[in-house]
């Protein structure tokens, strides 16, 4: 499953560079290959229990005590799901974006499908960060050459600033390996053997993760990377960042810092929950303040991601089932609002919230699913955005009192500017300067519409996602508060 | 006594010997000569591997599994810079054979190096590598093919080399006096246990040890390009024909830097917190001045000078640890560190081959003119960086390791924040390729010889990343040599 994306790039850099629907139809091909893996995989998967499923593990370097380990749980299942499917959208949806540089442009892509997935499959510290690290080259090319504006600088910001904090988890992985004993990057074992760790180096360590995960997911002040990479990647490329990548920061905290420094987690919980709510406030304050579209989705998506940090830093299993279903929800629904813009970008060459209006008498169809999808990030019911925030706030409340009343205000924030860029774009008069635009096409929709048919089964129906997460949540819980 | 020990080296030296005085029939066709030269080193690297391991007169010359995984470096690293070189001779107006010659003969020096276990022969050895180097260095003084100020520069490189390297070996020399004058030996083993019934007698060490080895450590600091002995290496690598460069970025620095651990290793490990300290702050400093000063660097042959003066730091982590799995990350280190390096100056040597230039900006677009070309210094520079799964990481990671395992949190941090910075001007090189555009389509020529050690130098890159277990066994039997 990991590596059929990778077999592709291989196939795909083999090709003529005239061949450019070839690299198309065949990117298109190894990546879907992965999502139909996917759904068996959650055919397959038996949510009762916490235990690792679907192994696959050999040893790979005994001299420095490296196993190939592959596994997967309640965690990683919904998150490799989402992995393949975000995978093949942003595929398809780049059959039309990218004319320049078709094969590179394919076999960068597949080659960071490759890193995401193993990112999410991995138990193996080793492989772990060989996955962590892949996704960076990729993405720094992605962005760099097919980007735009100030598209190098932003790619080398987000590849020195991730980098910065990786090489602070590799030294706390090497930390764990030596304290340890026996010496092992076995995850499970570490997380087994926890209780070897001494206060004081569970802080320290910890300290070191937070510094890798929080500033993928980004957690204020280490989030300036992200308004800038997400403005000016390609628009397939925004939808992984945003749908996956900020995610494998929180997996890293769920996955690692949690289970494995429970005492460094709890020592950390009050600042962590404050960094969160400065994330949603924050982030949703910046966000009223946008004037371009895709860049308030940006700023949004470090709102939305202060609500799985809230959700993790409770350490509760609601909260942190609710930080789970927010990761899914803000995949789905970001990733289709990076795409809707993009559709929009590609027509009408300005993303200026203040240059539109009216254009729900121009492009009914297009308004519609626009409005659908801010309408489910700003958290309306029957909407999955609702639930997992419903969720998070039910569950962090028991723990945090003052700040999670505090947190509610960043809703409304949330509320108030979607619906202010729903009017001032889709409602009002129509500004005639846009007659030449065209409907969103029948690819397009292609893509969107099944993030949209899940976003609002997710949001009616949520009893199947919690109850497969539900065992490894409980899992993690009991393994932090003992 | 078992000569057969010796056979490897003895092979080598007379197949140099074979090359200058078939220089003199042979009028045409030199690069001939080339290829003569690459049968001898994969015929002396056959030897080297198949031999045993031993000691020949009374431990003047250690054949183990240490020596021959450092032969190993240098033969394979001669191998990709005479392969590298060939097409570069071609344009020489004279002394092409003696090229050759003289490459063997240094890599004669270094295998004798490595394998010392005396003080004098391994002072006899450095010379002759160094006094190849020297000529070498200084080898397009008078070709009239290249234009007056590479002639002038190469000059300058080769005799600001033979001035400071002659320095350092004095510095070195009245180390080696100091030790002979408080110990009454040269070989290796016998330092060591006079030092230690010396110490265990005085419960502590004398001025004179102390002076001699900062006398040793400022000798080899000089062969390894340690700040603050480093004023000398951008200068001779941008003077240097770029194969000699590329020769000296690896073979010459593992060269030392095996002769420094046999030294340090054998005689010195009692006194290992005595200069261990001093070490990691030498590392720490090569870290940082390396790494900075290389963000500013317009040339590329300038820029892989400054990072390999980094590199040394990160390398010297393992040095610091003094464990065996410190050693054995070295080794290994330097191993993988030999494909990164090399191919990187390789895809330097095709590029200005055609286009003359070496400057950083005119590789501009270089993705579009040569994908393949492209893609693998993309590769050389990432694994440079340490980015996984190339082999670069594996190394690093190895490292670390090490240097975590013995506390050593303090270096490991700067070499992390130094690391991030050695991304900007790694990655700078790759941003020139793939993001800008170029005005010239034509694709660079790549000749079968280049391409062929550029090939190698991919696959030991990707290859040892991905499946490094033969060569970690390996490196970790040449670090069960010593004691510690």
């Amino acid at each position: 499953m990991i590596f059929t994306p990778f077999l592709g790039m291989i196939v795909i850099l083999f090709l003529k560079k005239e061949q450019e629907n070839a690299a198309r139809y065949l990117a298109g091909f190894f990546s879907f290959v992965p999502l139909v893996l996917s759904f068996i995989l959650l055919a397959k998967y038996d949510g009762s229990t916490s235990q690792i499923q679907f192994v696959e593990k050999f040893d790979w370097i005994p001299s420095l005590g490296v196993t190939y380990y592959l596994g997967a749980d309640g965690l990683s299942v919904p998150m490799l799901c989402l992995t393949a499917l975000l995978g093949f959208v942003s595929v398809i949806y780049s059959f039309g974006d990218i004319k320049e540089r078709v094969k590179q442009y394919f076999a960068f892509l597949l080659l960071l499908e490759v890193g995401m997935m193993g990112v999410f499959a991995a138990l193996d510290f080793f492989l772990f960060y060989i996955f962590w690290e892949i996704v960076l080259v990729p993405m720094y090319f992605l962005i760099g050459i097919w980007g735009h504006g100030r598209k190098e600088y932003s790619a080398i910001k987000f590849f020195l600033y991730t980098l910065f904090g990786s090489l602070f988890m590799l030294v706390g992985i090497l930390a764990l390996y030596f304290t340890v004993e026996p010496h092992t990057l076995n995850m499970m074992t570490l997380i087994e053997k926890a209780s070897q760790l001494t206060r004081g180096f569970q802080v320290i360590v910890f300290v070191a993760f937070y510094l890798a995960f929080a500033i993928k997911v980004p957690v204020f002040p280490f989030h300036t990377w992200l308004p800038d990479a997400h403005v000016d990647a390609p628009t397939a490329v925004s939808v992984i960042l945003a749908g996956i990548l900020l995610k494998m920061g929180i997996y890293g905290f769920l996955r690692i810092s949690y289970p494995m420094f429970p005492q460094g987690a709890i020592y950390f919980a009050l600042p962590i929950g404050i960094l969160a709510l400065i994330n949603i406030v924050y982030g949703a304050l910046v966000c009223m303040a946008q004037k371009d579209l895709k860049k308030m989705i940006a700023y949004s998506s470090v709102s939305h991601m202060g609500y799985c940090m809230l959700g993790i830093a409770a350490i509760t299993v609601t909260g942190i089932s609710g930080c789970v279903f927010q990761m899914v929800s803000h995949g789905l629904i970001t990733g289709a609002l990076f795409l809707l813009v993009g559709v929009l970008y590609e027509r009408a060459h300005t993303r200026e919230i203040g240059a539109f209006g009216g254009l729900w008498i121009k492009l009914p169809v297009y308004s519609g699913i626009m409005i659908l999808f801010c309408l489910g990030s700003l958290g309306l019911p029957g909407l999955s955005g609702f639930v997992s925030e419903f969720m998070v706030f039910i569950g962090s409340y028991p723990s945090f009192k003052v700040i999670v009343p505090l947190a509610v205000i960043g809703v409304v924030i949330t509320a108030a500017y979607f619906l202010r860029m729903i009017q001032r774009m889709f409602l009002g008069t129509f500004n005639t300067q846009w007659e030449a635009l065209t409907e969103i096409s029948g690819r397009e929709i292609f893509t969107v519409v099944p993030l949209a048919i899940l976003m609002i089964g997710i949001g009616v129906y949520p009893a199947p996602l919690v109850n497969m997460i539900k065992a490894t949540m409980e899992n993690i819980v009991h393994l932090v508060s003992g | 006594m078992n000569y057969q020990l010796l056979l490897p080296e003895i092979f080598l030296f007379l197949w140099a010997i074979l090359i200058f005085v078939l220089d003199f029939f042979w009028k045409r066709g030199k690069q001939n000569l080339g290829y003569l030269a690459l049968i001898g080193v994969a015929i002396t690297m056959f030897l080297s591997l198949t031999s045993q391991n031993g000691e020949l007169f009374g431990g003047m010359f250690l054949a183990d599994s240490f020596s021959s995984f450092f032969n190993f470096i240098f033969l394979l690293c001669g191998f990709l810079t005479i392969f590298s070189s060939i097409n570069f001779i071609r344009k020489l107006s004279s002394h092409q054979g003696e090229y050759f010659a003289l490459l063997l003969l240094s890599m004669v020096g270094m295998m004798f190096l490595a394998s010392a276990g005396e003080l004098i022969t391994l002072y006899v050895a450095l010379e002759l590598t160094t006094i190849s180097l020297y000529v070498l260095a200084a080898y397009l003084k008078n070709d009239s093919f290249a234009p007056l100020t590479t002639r002038s520069k190469s000059s300058e490189a080769g005799l600001k080399y033979l001035i400071l390297g002659g320095v350092s070996s004095g510095l070195l020399l009245y180390g080696i006096s100091l030790i002979f004058g408080l110990t009454g030996t040269t070989f290796l083993k016998g330092i060591k246990m006079t030092l230690i019934t010396t110490f265990l007698t005085y419960q502590k060490i004398g001025p004179a040890l102390i002076l001699s080895l900062i006398f040793f450590i400022a000798g080899f600091g000089f062969k390894l390009a340690l700040v603050p002995f480093h004023m000398w290496v951008p200068d001779v690598y941008e003077g240097a024909p770029t194969p000699i460069t590329a020769f000296l970025s690896v073979a010459s620095k593992a060269a030392g830097l095996a002769a420094f651990v046999r030294v340090f290793f054998q005689s010195f490990l009692v006194f290992q917190v005595d200069w261990a300290l001093l070490i990691a702050v030498l590392a720490a400093l090569a870290m940082i001045i390396g790494n900075v000063i290389a963000l500013v660097q317009t040339n590329i042959k300038r820029m892989l000078a400054y990072s390999s003066i980094a590199q040394i730091g990160y390398i010297l982590l393992g040095v610091v640890a003094a464990t065996s799995r410190g050693v054995a990350s070295v080794s290994f280190y330097l191993f993988v560190y030999l494909f990164a390096n090399m191919g990187a100056f390789i895809a330097a040597i095709t590029f200005s081959n055609t286009t003359g230039s070496d400057e950083i900006k005119d590789y501009a677009g270089l993705s579009q003119r040569s994908p393949a070309l492209a893609a693998m210094m993309a590769v050389f520079m990432l694994s440079l960086v340490g980015i996984p799964p190339l082999a670069g990481f594996t190394g690093k990671y190895y490292l670390f390791s090490a240097a975590i395992e013995q506390k050593y949190f303090w270096l490991v941090v700067i070499a992390i924040l130094t690391s991030v910075i050695s991304l900007y001007y790694y990655v700078g090189v790759i941003r020139q390729m793939y993001f800008q555009t170029s005005t010239v389509e034509k694709p660079i020529a790549m000749p079968i010889a280049l391409k062929v050690s550029l090939i190698i130098s991919v696959i030991g890159v990707l290859l040892f990343g991905i499946y490094p277990n033969i060569f970690l066994n390996f490196a970790t039997q040449a670090a069960l040599v010593f004691h510690y």
